[in-house]
């Protein structure tokens, strides 16, 4: 049963990820974006991360991809006749030969290592988002406050970014 | 019981397209799109590896992931609507006032 819905899940992201590289209309693409997204939380979902499943369904799905739409929406896009860059098949071969060599390598490679601190039955037990809560902000918490910081950065940037400039030829007329 | 190599497989895939989205389309914020995937496929990588290996690490990072691909997007967004302002397009072809 959970091959099947990893199986699933797996084709489906990545079946949405194509369609959001090769549509050609930009909201199409933000709607299989949006496929993609829904399909790796579940992902998450088979791998006992709710929390992480629960964000990226709030955040990304919910919040970057609303603010995508928006703007995709404001600058009312026309639709480019060429819409790939002209050269882009010279793209592709290297890029289907260096994937599969990465596949291979990859399937073939028996990782392992050391096993953490948090073993899968406490997890089940106490909840993911216990666990995540707890670890967070004890080892975590200057990592946390620093991408507070950094939020807090990207909020004020973007409002000056996208401000109307005001004009400046009053002061200097009088 | 699904091995850690299938859930790579399928991160390194999705890697791939958004690498390939980045390279070859030409509307800018279908490029910002495609970094959104290959964020996602790293975050894809971190959980699997956070399950298999027991350790909460990997889903810590891939929660501060999330919050910093929000703050690209916002970024990115709105330098889209500053370019856009000024020459009305988002070819990334046409974008080319710092170039050498």
């Amino acid at each position: 049963m959970v091959q099947v819905f990893f199986a699933y899940f797996a084709l489906a992201s990545i079946a949405a990820g194509v369609l959001t590289v090769a549509l050609r209309h930009p909201v199409h693409c933000g709607l299989a974006l949006l496929a993609l997204l829904l399909h790796v939380s579940g992902l998450f979902i088979l791998l006992n991360a709710e929390f992480l499943w629960a964000v990226q369904v709030i955040v990304y799905a919910g919040a970057i991809l609303v603010l995508y739409l928006f703007v995709l929406m404001l600058l009312n896009l026309k639709t480019d006749e060429r819409y790939f860059h002209s050269s882009y098949l010279y793209f592709l071969a290297p890029a289907a030969i260096g994937a599969v060599y990465v596949l291979a390598l990859l399937i073939r490679s028996p990782f392992g290592g050391a096993k953490g601190d948090a073993p899968n039955e406490a997890v089940l037990r106490d909840g993911d988002t216990y666990a995540v809560g707890i670890k967070m902000f004890s080892d975590y918490l200057l990592q946390f406050e620093i991408v507070g910081v950094f939020l807090l950065g990207a909020v004020i940037g973007a409002i000056v970014l996208a401000k109307t400039p005001k004009p400046i030829t009053n002061k200097h007329e009088r | 019981m699904i091995p850690l190599n299938a859930y790579v497989a399928v991160s390194a895939v999705l890697f791939i397209i958004g690498l390939l989205g980045v390279l070859i389309r030409r509307n800018f914020i279908i490029v910002l799109m495609s970094v959104e995937i290959m964020l996602n496929a790293a975050t894809i990588n971190l959980v699997a590896f956070s399950h298999y290996l027991e350790s909460m690490a990997g889903q810590l990072v891939a929660l501060f992931i999330i919050a910093i691909a929000a703050g690209e997007a916002a970024i990115g967004l709105a330098i889209i609507i500053v370019v856009f302002r000024g020459k009305i397009s988002t070819n990334v072809d046409e974008m080319n006032l710092l170039k050498w």
